[in-house]
């Protein structure tokens, strides 16, 4: 039974990250010590973390802890997929399209989400940001991207 | 007068028309963020990052210095007035500041906080110039060794002062040195880590990890527990402290100075731990200590001093060692290595323009705080009323077009959602950021000095311990970590956290 659910998970994240780090480097030149080849740094730091994983790991069964809590799965989600919804489409769509679509999924993780002043801002931004960011400083975006035509 | 022509070729820096426009555009933003719960200064540096890159280096650093002393400032304002912290470092702030708010004494404890701080900046930036340059021409003469030993002390450092449990702090640093590690390996030429996808060939950059672990991970935290952060902002009457306010605050203000500046030397502190020092000490020795936790001045003005000499003084770690202190100074690192500096001891003499102007700069600063803070308290005030559902999608877009911009690619983007996640399991795990980021940053430093260190000794690994100054740092590195251990220190820490946290 595992009384520590922090450390147990912490554990796993950690002895998982150190594994991928000493299963991938096996590609690259170990090298010696004299002249460490690629793959020299990484494997003892995988080794190490895989080291802390497991301790983490033994720990969580039997010093006690707290529980991890709730996580926030709608604001996780929404922030998360606006952001990825953001990246893909700001080149095709222009910043007219994915500025306001970034801010509106985004708002609605709130639990005081309201459509009009959502709306307001979504404009503001994007009027503050193609100012800003494209006619100011030259970022190679567009207002209204390709994907619309010309 | 060395000293004195060094200060008078800052001044002449500084003082330019442009640089002090960027100074007070930084001091500006910064108190803005300090007033903004929910959004802290480094992710806003690594927002404006970006914005800052078509500027001269000078001017750029200014600016960036700037918005972080200026965010303590900020901070210290919403912690008087409406018993929120806008930032960590102000968190003791709130438990005398506010009841002097409610006892309408917000004007003298608005007071304390601004003329402790602008004492301690005052301070401080002498501190900087005084110890820079005998600390760069020591560190002139490090090895290899030296150098990954001092990393080694620095990580350590970061992972005493971080919060929660030891183990995972180690265990973010050593993860943020692997992840540091992915890109292009300069010695071979060898893709690491990057699964054949060509923009990871340079590495991710630091600004991406740090928006997305500070900016994406710190919404999603704060959307969990919205309906919290209702607001109730005392009334600011008697703007101006009283004679007695006065006679009280002088002593605290002068402990409080040292402390922090002493602190905030420290890897991995920056203002944090002296803010609360400096107010458990004055609690200590106080004459007044019975008031404190009911409005007693000098628990504002103690911590006040600490926490803003502290932000300081952690300067002087970067700028003489190039070695970062905190994720703030993590990310100038970032930016100086992006303007062409490489940070290190060497930039006092290469680029003494750049290392004076950006001191007499701090001080110039502090000076435009202290004017600032008292004629705009009320549109300060207007900010935080700001609900928290309007700034945070305002923030995503700074975010997204600004980490875009950085390479114009929107690979970045997606990188940075996902670290946004990453950031926002760990903090559930009770794992954090910060000692995190700061490995990531030196995670490609320390292979090279460990790497140039070996080839040195061919191969010997004892070259870390029979060179003494590398013994030292060593030493060090391993007497913090015992620290912790002792059970009467780890006490201590623990109930400054969960003060802090609170």
């Amino acid at each position: 039974m595992k009384r520590n659910p922090k450390d147990f998970w912490t554990g796993l994240i950690y002895i998982g990250f150190g594994s991928a780090a000493i299963v991938i480097a096996r590609d690259y030149g170990m090298g010696t010590a004299v002249k460490m080849g690629p793959a020299y740094f990484p494997t003892i730091l995988g080794g190490l973390l895989i080291g802390i994983g497991v301790i983490s790991a033994i720990r969580s069964f039997v010093i006690p802890g707290a529980p991890i809590g709730l996580f926030a799965f709608k604001g996780l989600t929404l922030v998360t997929v606006s952001v990825l919804l953001c990246g893909f489409i700001v080149r095709g769509a222009g910043l007219a399209v994915a500025i306001p679509l970034l801010v509106i999924v985004s708002a609605l993780a709130s639990s005081q989400f309201r459509w009009r002043p959502t709306l307001m801002m979504a404009a503001g931004l994007t009027i503050f940001c193609v100012l800003v960011f494209i006619k100011g400083l030259g970022i190679p975006l567009t207002i209204i991207g390709p994907w619309f035509g010309r | 007068m060395e000293f004195l022509s060094h200060l008078w070729l800052g001044l002449q820096t500084a003082a330019t028309l442009a640089n002090l426009l960027y100074c007070f555009i930084g001091v500006f933003l910064g108190t803005a963020i300090g007033v903004l719960p929910g959004l802290g200064p480094t992710a806003t540096i690594a927002m404006l990052l970006p914005v800052t890159f078509v500027l001269p280096p000078v001017s750029a650093l200014i600016m960036l210095a700037g918005i972080y002393y200026g965010s303590q400032y900020g901070g210290s304002t919403t912690s008087i007035l409406v018993n929120l912290p806008g930032e960590a470092a102000s968190v003791v702030t709130t438990l005398d500041g506010y009841q002097m708010a409610k006892q309408g004494r917000a004007g003298a404890a608005l007071a304390a906080s601004a003329i402790g701080s602008f004492f301690a900046g005052t301070v401080s930036t002498f501190l900087i110039a005084g110890f820079g340059p005998p600390l760069a021409a020591v560190a002139l003469k490090f090895g290899p060794a030296e150098f990954f030993s001092l990393m080694v002390l620095g990580l350590v450092a970061s992972v005493v002062l971080a919060q929660g449990s030891l183990l995972h702090a180690i265990g973010m640093v050593v993860l943020g040195l692997l992840l540091g590690l992915i890109g292009t390996d300069v010695n071979s030429g060898t893709q690491r880590f990057t699964f054949g996808i060509y923009e990871l060939a340079d590495g991710i950059g630091f600004v991406t990890v740090a928006m997305g672990m500070f900016g994406l991970g710190e919404i999603i935290r704060n959307l969990e527990n919205e309906e919290e952060r209702s607001v109730m902002v005392a009334k600011i009457t008697g703007l101006w402290p009283t004679r007695e306010d006065f006679k009280r605050m002088v002593a605290p203000i002068l402990r409080g100075t040292v402390i922090g500046s002493a602190l905030g030397i420290l890897p991995g502190s920056g203002s944090i731990l002296g803010s609360f020092a400096a107010y458990s000490i004055e609690k200590k020795v106080s004459k007044n200590r019975a008031q404190f936790g009911k409005g007693a001045i000098e628990g504002v003005a103690a911590p006040e001093s600490a926490n803003n000499a502290g932000a300081q003084t952690s300067f002087i770690p970067l700028l003489t060692l190039g070695i970062p202190s905190n994720p703030v100074s993590a990310l100038m690192v970032g930016a100086m290595i992006i303007h062409g500096i490489q940070p290190g001891p060497s930039v006092i003499n290469e680029q003494p323009a750049l290392f004076w102007g950006m001191i007499v700069s701090m001080w110039i600063g502090n000076l435009f705080l202290l004017v600032l803070n008292y004629p705009l308290i009320g549109m300060w005030v207007r900010m935080i009323m700001i609900p928290y559902q309007f700034l945070f999608p305002g923030i995503l877009v700074f975010c997204a077009i600004g980490v875009f911009s950085l390479k114009n690619t929107e690979v970045d983007i997606y990188f940075m959602a996902l670290f946004g996640v990453l950031g926002y399991v760990f903090s559930k795990l009770g794992c954090e950021p910060a000692p995190m980021l700061l490995a990531f940053i030196l995670g490609p430093l320390m292979e090279e000095y460990l790497r140039r260190a070996m080839l040195l000794s061919r191969g010997d690994p004892t070259v870390f311990l029979r060179r003494p100054i590398s013994a030292t740092l060593l030493a060090l590195a391993v007497l913090a970590m015992c620290t912790v251990l002792i059970p009467a220190f780890s006490k201590t820490r623990e109930e400054a956290f969960v003060e802090g946290s609170g």
